[in-house]
């Protein structure tokens, strides 16, 4: 053993339901089998080792292991892996393509939109399905979207720059800006 | 934090999940949203046996308003779907109101209004919304379905009168006889947080006088408060400052708010009854506007 830690296949007894699952994780398909209460954020992370989802609080508060389900944003440790058998799941390692940031992830670059990192992925998640729903969100709109996705190091003002800059780039401007207000 | 064992099942039908409930007798919870039940089973205070997911069954996500005006919710019609609707504000004003507080906006795309009444925790707005529309529960049991009225529904917290083999299938709010208007106000500390206190306030007007009025309260005792007593004190009336303020001080003495870490007692009626002037006297702008 080389490390400390070696995960094996695990071994229940005839009493453990265990569940075939079928999902589409980041475009790929995946298929596991798993105990009824393994939740999806721990499907993720150390089922398929996409260690990218967070677990910050666990008790369903702050909205680290936010991904999308179906390209809805869900808190991943509040649904079981069992919900997730014939979906769609986005994570944030699904977010860039091997040579490209996506928009968001620029604007969180570029605007400093994170300090520790922990909160980084819920948020972009939260902001990926805003931004689709509604191109051009005013500064209000983000923070009342990102208002389940809480950030410790209270880099709020920072994130709702990058989740503008994001929405300038991905070419639906942000009706909360200072040229935009005077028009309208 | 892992829940303990169960046993899951997804039916795609509402008689299959009600044969499985039967069978679990008493050991089986439902799942709808799950953004109540799933942090209680990760913090063991509920472990089922059985978890019946009615996710799956086709036909229970809606909201609409039937010919005469009754209005239903069904079992898996999420907090979100309510807070993007187009057309709930027109005929559910106090509903439309509640719908973007519940909760944040990630548990609002799983949790469901039906859901969280069932669940009767005191600190819900969904249940206290429900009381002042006199909404009622749909349950689907082996024997047909029964129609609950919420304020009969909750049974003390987190307690309800559904029985072991029966599923709230949907909410129902009866046609209003007059122009519905209403509020929801809700003070927390953060987004997401339980209420420390909030209030629902509905009426029908007919003309500009109260022909109906429901207020219930949130967070402000061991149970949803339906607060009857200060809503006949609108009734008659047409929400003049007078008026109101009565009502407003018989909802703060309808709550039985305890002192706790979200505030005193005494701050909690105040708050109740600055909630009820608040939805009054947004009610009369609104109406003075339409006219």
């Amino acid at each position: 053993m080389s490390t400390l830690f070696e995960e094996v296949p695990p071994s229940f007894g005839d009493d453990v339901p265990v569940r075939r699952l079928e999902l589409t994780v980041n475009g790929e398909r995946r298929a596991a089998d798993v105990e009824p209460r393994l939740l999806l954020a721990h499907l993720l992370r150390n089922g398929f080792r996409l260690t990218g989802t967070h677990t910050g609080c666990d008790t369903t508060n702050c909205g680290a292991c936010t991904v999308l389900y179906d390209g809805v944003p869900v808190k991943s440790c509040t649904m079981f892996a069992v919900q997730a058998d014939g979906h769609e799941i986005l994570t944030v390692e699904g977010l860039a393509t091997a040579s490209e940031l996506h928009p968001i992830q620029e604007g969180f670059k570029d605007e400093h939109g994170l300090q520790c990192g922990f909160c980084t992925p819920g948020m972009m998640l939260s902001a990926k399905a805003l931004l689709e729903e509604n191109p051009n969100p005013t500064e209000d709109e983000i923070r009342w979207a990102l208002s389940g996705n809480l950030c410790r190091c209270t880099g709020y003002q920072n994130i709702v720059k990058a989740v503008m800059w994001a929405a300038e780039k991905l070419g639906g401007g942000t009706a909360g800006s200072d040229e935009a207000g005077e028009e309208g | 934090m892992y829940p303990s064992r169960f046993r899951y099942e997804a039916p795609s039908t509402v008689a299959e999940a009600i044969g499985l409930l039967a069978a679990a007798d008493g050991e089986a919870k439902i799942l709808a949203g799950g953004q109540s039940l799933i942090p209680m089973m990760k913090l063991r205070f509920a472990a089922p046996a059985m978890i019946v997911d009615i996710n799956g069954i086709g036909g229970l996500n809606y909201h609409r308003a039937d010919g005469d005006g009754t209005y239903r919710i069904g079992a898996l019609c999420r907090h979100a779907d309510l807070e993007k609707s187009a057309s709930l504000g027109d005929h559910q004003p106090t509903i439309a109101a509640a719908a973007p507080v519940v909760a944040d906006p990630l548990v609002r795309t799983r949790g469901t209004l039906v859901g969280s009444v069932c669940h009767a925790d005191p600190q819900g707005d969904w249940a206290s919304v429900m009381v002042s529309l006199e909404g009622a529960i749909v349950a689907q049991g082996p024997n047909g379905q029964r129609s609950i009225p919420v304020d009969d529904l909750i049974d003390g917290p987190f307690q309800t009168v559904l029985a072991a083999d029966e599923i709230a299938v949907e909410a129902v709010v009866p046609a209003a006889r007059g122009t519905r208007a209403g509020g929801y106000l809700k003070l927390e500390r953060r987004v997401g947080d339980f209420a420390t206190v909030g209030v629902a306030v509905s009426v029908e007007m007919s003309g500009d006088s109260v022909a109906k009025a429901g207020i219930g309260l949130t967070g402000v005792g061991p149970a949803t408060i339906n607060a009857s007593g200060a809503a006949a004190a609108l009734v008659g009336t047409s929400l003049e400052a007078d008026a109101v303020d009565a009502a407003a001080q018989l909802a703060a003495e309808a709550a039985q708010p305890r002192s706790d870490h979200r505030g005193s007692a005494d701050y909690k009626r105040h708050v109740v009854a600055t909630f009820v002037r608040r939805i009054g006297a947004q009610i009369q702008r609104s109406e003075q506007k339409a006219a």
